[in-house]
């Protein structure tokens, strides 16, 4: 576990270095620079096309960056989701991507794959060695939906599970990877008041095991209490970065989005 | 269907029940009379007294009707039989379904056969009418839920049960084995299938699929026996054992292919090429006279190099198009089918080396002799003579377990789960750190490697290798066998195969028009039942997305049965 791991008040966790991302002549990120120290909570804020998701997607290697380097604890990621997701860095959806006819369960345990071994030979005989890990791949998975609250969900179908409960699976998911550090792209939306605060109970329960992690949100109640520190994206730039206070009285924010003209005289309040 | 079945309850009212009830014993007596005079048509329907072949399967049904009916009302129905047999008036409906087709393809057959209808014997007629009263006095009946069996047997019960039945099957696949006449052969599968269908409106079909389901192991180590069993019952003759030796050659070579389409969802259409890569090896360092390696390792060594070449095969064709999406791997893959036969009818020395004889392939392959035991000679176990398909059948029942042993445990490791992920959503599972493309190719490489296994035997079975063996039809067959009986399962892929390989043998006469009879059976499975004859739970949410019904139902079923041992 990544908590016992002796580390430095401040140590950075994930650098992003000059991300930029072109589609054409399309700038969708342009230039951001991004750090998450351990143990943050980090809000990635910004109006609808601000590049958010585009960004989390180069952060995770769903896009190779035009320019830019990404690197978690010191060590360059290379653009490939997979080694992504062994590196330590592990993501959630946007929209929800479950394996929909599979458990619960089975979802979560496919989230271990990647910290475990068995081959294919291992898998047919069977021996001793393959059974242990076999459980353990189990009961892990089995604590992990306990910790985000699924643990009587176990055996249904991710698809046939409730909207929230699905975010949470997903959440679980990725966290069976052993991240250092989890990226959930919009975790509360769609759910309500009640689903919201039980989300942010869940994410600083996840802080507490000595995750660091990103959140993207249009929710700014839910962000401004959560975060420790908001990144605010505009057209895929970074318009200001800071603590709750600075982002919430910074004007541009506001303006950009609430835009200019009329809401500008009322923007002060 | 509906819509006539609520015309036919309100013309006929509460008489449904008494016309059924007759049509049944209309049948029943009309089995005792001569069908027609020509004894030497459909096994001898002649005789006055004494019922045969399709007279016989008529009875049975027709008693059992008799059965359904009265649990269904009358005075035996409250009591003892309806609480028995909750299920009484779907399961008469069904038997007036298959005896309207048990009765009247025998009727037609007859009536072809003699050139019309007047050759068919008043019984004949009486069985014919009954059997058109029963099916429109059953569509009648009320309806009656499927029942669910919650008997709560001690499991060395459920382990006799589950016996018994698959003694049954072995029972049934032996006669029908048997049945010379095309016509009966048909007639005794339709009355097969109405029986099935029937134990599935009692609701037994399902309480033995719970039961198999529980007691995994016994059952397939049963199967197993049951199918170790098959020689014994053919008297020593090969002609059975020839269908059924091909059977398995085929089912083991399904089975590998189901990995690749069934688990790992890449669709491959050159598969038969693996088949054909083991099987060149096996004929190539054979002991043939024909060939031009003169090196004749033991047997299990060819095994392991045929199944090898095939694997690398896999290897080859898969790492460049394994990274792009599924239409161009199974585009590669048709053409790799074809540049296998194309290749393989080249290599005759006129244009490189002289490996294959070209067209003429490699003849007069020996018969296989591991460890003194040979596979050409007849052995005579327990007074029972056992010939050459018989030895092959054996070593061939062998290959097939250690397949589906791979093939289920591999399902359920993480490997499967790997690939189960990847079919579900791809890019996921990337993200969720499964390394994809190894996955697919491991899935590829496997399923070669099983091909190729089953190949090197089957030259020796076939006793020649030529390319025309392994054209693109064969490749469709196979995928044909996974998807009629079920991609993602064993008992489908199995019961596919059995279907796709003994029709066409049996049904000789028939054979200008076995594609065509081919393509209306896929035609119907797949807008019936596109999950395929045993589909695998996961297939069956996938491809009737909308049922919600459905999915609550199979919940329980997908989390007992699928989920990784505790």
């Amino acid at each position: 576990m990544t908590a016992t791991e002796p580390v430095t008040e401040t140590a950075t966790v994930l650098q992003a270095q000059s991300i930029t991302m072109r589609f054409g002549g399309l700038v969708a990120v342009n230039n951001v620079d991004f750090d998450v120290n351990d143990r943050e909570i980090v809000g990635l804020i910004g109006p609808n096309g601000a590049g958010k998701t585009t960004f989390f997607n180069c952060l995770t290697g769903m896009y190779r960056p035009t320019r830019g380097t990404v690197s978690y604890r010191g060590r360059r990621l290379p653009p490939q989701p997979r080694l992504v997701a062994r590196a330590g860095v592990a993501r959630t959806f946007q929209n929800i991507r479950l394996f929909g006819n599979m458990t619960a369960l089975e979802n979560v345990m496919v989230g271990r794959y990647c910290r475990t071994k068995s081959g294919v030979l291992t898998s047919i005989i069977r021996g001793p060695r393959y059974r242990r890990e076999e459980r353990e791949t189990v009961e892990r998975s089995r604590e992990l939906l306990d910790f985000v609250g699924l643990g009587r969900n176990a055996d249904h179908l991710a698809r046939n599970l409730p909207y929230g409960d699905q975010r949470r699976l997903e959440i679980a998911r990725a966290m069976a990877t052993d991240p250092g550090l989890l990226l959930l792209d919009e975790p509360t939306a769609g759910m309500n008041a009640q689903e919201t605060a039980q989300a942010s109970q869940l994410i600083f329960a996840i802080r507490e095991r000595g995750l660091a992690v990103v959140v993207i949100e249009h929710d700014m109640r839910f962000i401004f209490r959560l975060c420790d520190r908001i990144t605010c994206l505009v057209r895929g730039e970074k318009l200001v970065e800071g603590t709750a206070d600075v982002v919430q009285s910074d004007e541009r924010v506001i303006e950009a989005y609430l835009g200019t003209g009329p809401a500008k005289a009322e923007g002060g309040r | 269907m509906s819509a006539i079945d609520s015309w036919l309850r309100r013309t006929l009212g509460r008489a449904g029940w008494p016309i059924a009830l007759a049509g049944a014993v209309l049948m029943a007596v009309g089995t005792f009379l001569s069908w027609t005079y020509d004894p030497n048509i459909v096994e001898n329907l002649t005789i006055y007294l004494y019922p045969a072949g399709p007279q016989v399967y008529t009875l049975i049904l027709a008693l059992l009707a008799v059965v359904m009916l009265l649990a269904v009302r009358g005075p035996l129905a409250t009591r003892p039989l309806g609480s028995l047999l909750p299920g009484g008036a779907g399961a008469a409906r069904t038997a007036g379904v298959f005896s309207v087709l048990v009765v009247w393809l025998i009727l037609v057959s007859i009536a072809v056969q003699l050139h019309g209808f007047v050759n068919i014997d008043p019984g004949g007629w009486v069985s014919g009418v009954g059997a058109l009263a029963l099916f429109v006095g059953s569509r009648a009946l009320p309806d009656s839920p499927r029942p669910v069996l919650d008997w709560r047997l001690p499991s060395a019960v459920q382990i006799i049960l589950i016996a018994v039945a698959l003694l049954l099957v072995l029972t049934a696949a032996a006669y029908a084995l048997n049945r010379s006449d095309a016509w009966v052969f048909i007639d005794f599968l339709l009355f097969l299938a109405g029986v099935v269908l029937m134990s599935r409106n009692l609701g037994i079909l399902g309480y033995l699929a719970d039961a198999t389901a529980r007691l995994r192991r016994v059952t397939l180590l049963a199967a197993f026996i049951v199918a170790f069993l098959f020689p014994f019952t053919q008297n020593g003759s090969d002609a059975n054992m020839s269908i059924a030796t091909q059977v398995l050659i085929f089912a083991t070579t399904a089975i590998g292919l189901n990995i690749v389409v069934g688990l790992a969802g890449l669709l491959d259409l050159g598969y038969i090429a693996f088949l054909g890569s083991g099987a060149y090896v096996g004929a190539i360092l054979s002991a043939s006279a024909f060939t031009h390696i003169h090196w004749h390792p033991p047997f299990l060594v060819v095994v392991l190099i045929g199944a090898c070449v095939a694997a690398c095969f896999g290897l080859i064709i898969g790492s460049p198009t394994l990274r792009v999406s599924g239409d161009y791997l199974a585009i590669v893959t048709l053409a790799f089918g074809e540049i296998f036969r194309l290749t393989m009818n080249n290599l005759d020395g006129s244009n490189g080396p002289d490996l294959t004889n070209g067209p003429n392939g490699i003849p007069a392959i020996p018969d296989l002799r591991i460890g003194g035991f040979d596979f050409g000679e007849p052995h005579t176990v327990l007074g029972i003579e056992l010939g050459r398909f018989a030895n092959y059948y054996f070593l061939l029942l062998v290959v097939i377990a250690f397949v589906v042993l791979a093939f289920a445990r591999m399902n359920d490791s993480r490997i499967g789960r790997g690939w189960v992920a990847i079919r579900e959503d791809e890019r996921a599972a990337e993200a969720m750190g499964v390394n994809t493309f190894s996955l697919k190719l491991l899935a590829f490489a496997g399923g070669a490697f099983l091909a190729g296994l089953a190949g090197t035997i089957k030259a020796h079975h076939d006793v020649s290798v030529t390319p025309d063996q392994y054209q693109f039809l064969e490749s469709a067959f196979l995928l044909s066998a996974v998807v009629l009986g079920g991609m993602g399962t064993v008992g489908g892929v199995l019961l596919g195969a059995v279907i796709l390989k003994l029709l066409p043998e049996k049904l000789r006469f028939f054979s200008d028009y076995r594609l065509l009879l081919f393509g209306l059976l896929l035609v119907v499975m797949m807008r019936f039942r596109p999950e395929g004859m045993l589909a695998s739970r996961r297939r069956q949410l996938e491809l009737h997305e909308e049922d919600e019904e459905l999915a609550e139902e199979l919940e329980g079923q997908v989390a007992d049965v699928e989920v990784a041992p505790r």
